[in-house]
């Protein structure tokens, strides 16, 4: 199993919850966070005070899939938030050594199929 | 005597109601006029005034400061206000009152209406009696308790709770109640007879914006200032308080008349003016200087043109209303987004900056402005607009010595006692928790 973590432009969760559904991904979850690459802060003055931004603020999405369908859906994530400007965001893959479903018991690549 | 208007009418239309009980109430009411003074009208004004001005402190004001406040100390700021609500409001019944609006013990009133002593429904006050003595009362407390209210701001986010009540009560009790009693009720502060301040930019905003920024300075910036980020946690709270000052304001200086009358009426029409024109100087200054005008900014301005208008209300017209916020807001901005800077004093809320340069600056230039030139309605008797310009300046002066003075002793004294500040770990975590166990956001 694969764990695709997608840190995304908040305004474009929607567009790419659509396309995860699409190929097929019925779970997933997303967390508020904040963070900075190259796009960098801004400044924002309140009274003449003025304060850097650094920590910009962006969704985490994480999938986790069977190995197979991993590169579908990094390429469905990809294409949905892609806007071509700085501060898209990033995608990581990472193994994922066991899943369990709670209510079920099941494990492994049954815990995170669908049904 | 006159009857007053409404009884005027009751009496006209007797011949149409010839029922006994018609007769009775007319009756009582013609004994009432012969021995009262009250005018309805001017009562129903200045209640309403009265919970206008409440209305200004909670929540207007409270929600103007909390939104300012990281949100780990946005419940430390209603507290202190409405704390401070409670607390003055008790001590204005049990001396307040007394030692600013009655007789004269040479700086002070006396005691002789210690808990309204004596008072009745049917009491006036001296300069007033066209309104209850018990209305008099009331209004002039929401002034007594918001004037330390101001400065709560400038001290936000770092001093013990405890210390803020001490401070507040001992700081009314020395300053402002000396300074009202000399400017509203003897009508002579240290010997000058012709102080304009329709409704408190000496009494009120002088006071506080001179205590806020010596508090500031001995309470200590807040730690980490001015390296960590302190952005106002909630802007929208911020807005809407000053939206709720703005409408206060109306009674704040509209009631300062104490008449429901053409000079009620003109008082909001300049107050709102000023308003006016000090936010759109205030949206001018940050268009040109920093590129876009803010939401903080316009709220601000506001603030500065009310305060500014706050003395000069009763005696410049439309046109003196549209310069003196203008002014108000060039200042201001300047003390806030300048002075402030280069001294890198912690005033976390600019309480100075807005309400103690802007009053000051009302004050001062009401000499100006009240000038017939201007569309003012002019001065006293004898008096110039130099005489009235010195009167003015003196009047301040006297104002920030006596506050700064007070001031700085009574935090000297609290300091050593019971200290000023809550300690760092206290402060780190937010005196929400630290100073009253609670969280502003549970999510």
């Amino acid at each position: 199993m694969k764990k695709v973590e997608a840190i995304i432009k908040p305004f474009k969760l929607e567009d790419v919850k659509e396309a995860l559904s699409e190929v097929g991904v019925e779970g997933m979850t997303v967390v508020e966070v904040k963070g900075f690459g190259r796009q960098k802060g801004h400044t924002e003055i309140y009274r003449g005070s003025e304060y850097t931004v650094d920590f910009l603020p962006k969704v985490k999405i994480e999938v986790v899939v069977e190995d197979s369908r991993s590169e579908t859906v990094v390429d469905a994530i990809v294409k949905a938030a892609n806007t071509g400007k700085i501060g898209d965001g990033k995608v990581f893959v990472s193994d994922v050594l066991e899943a369990v479903r709670i209510r079920t018991g099941e494990r492994g690549a049954d815990a995170v199929s669908g049904s | 005597m006159t009857p007053p208007a409404p009884l005027r009418r009751r009496l006209g239309r007797l011949p149409f109601f010839a029922v006994s009980a018609a007769l009775c109430y007319a009756s009582t009411s013609l004994h009432a006029a012969e021995t009262s003074t009250l005018q309805s009208g001017d009562t129903a004004w200045l209640l309403t005034s009265t919970a206008l001005v409440l209305f200004m402190m909670i929540p207007g004001l409270a929600l103007f400061y909390a939104g300012l406040v990281r949100s780990k100390n946005v419940l430390s700021i209603f507290m202190q206000c409405f704390a401070l609500t409670a607390v003055l409001s008790l001590v204005w019944l049990a001396c307040g009152y007394t030692l600013s609006f009655t007789g004269d013990s040479g700086g002070f009133g006396t005691l002789d209406k210690i808990f309204l002593k004596g008072v009745t429904p049917s009491s006036t006050y001296a300069a007033y009696p066209n309104i209850p003595e018990h209305l008099w009362f009331a209004y002039q407390m929401m002034f007594f308790l918001i004037t330390p209210g101001l400065f709560i701001g400038a001290f936000a986010e770092r001093m013990k709770f405890s210390a803020i009540l001490v401070f507040s009560v001992c700081w009314s009790l020395l300053v402002y109640v000396p300074t009202c009693w000399g400017v509203w009720h003897k009508l002579n502060f240290f010997g000058l007879t012709h102080v304009i301040d329709l409704a408190g930019g000496i009494v009120v905003h002088i006071t506080a914006g001179v205590a806020a920024l010596i508090a500031c300075i001995m309470v200590g910036p807040r730690r980490g200032f001015p390296h960590t980020q302190m952005m106002p946690h909630n802007l929208p709270y911020t807005l809407a308080g000053a939206g709720m000052l703005w409408v206060g304001w109306f009674g704040f200086n509209g009631g300062s008349q104490v008449a429901a009358n053409g000079n009620a009426a003109m008082t909001v029409v300049v107050t709102h003016i000023s308003a006016c024109a000090a936010c759109v100087v205030w949206s001018l200054i940050e268009k040109i200087k920093v590129g876009k005008p803010s939401a903080l900014g316009i709220a601000t301005g506001s603030i500065a043109g009310l305060a500014a208008i706050t003395p000069a209300s009763g005696k410049v017209g439309p046109v003196g209303a549209l310069c003196l916020g203008s002014i108000s807001a060039l200042v201001c901005w300047f003390f806030c987004a300048k002075v402030k800077q280069k001294f890198k004093y912690d005033d976390s809320l600019d309480v100075f900056g807005v309400h103690g340069v802007g009053g000051f600056v009302g004050t001062v230039l009401v000499a100006v402005f009240a000038s017939p030139f201007f569309g003012g309605l002019g001065y006293a008797e004898g008096v110039t607009m130099g005489g009235q310009l010195v009167t003015q300046l003196l009047a301040s002066l006297y104002t920030i010595l006596l506050s700064g003075g007070v001031s700085i002793v009574l935090l000297k004294v609290i300091d050593l006692t019971i200290g000023l500040r809550v300690d760092s770990e206290q402060e780190n975590q937010g005196l929400d928790l630290a100073e009253h166990g609670e969280s502003g956001y549970n999510a």
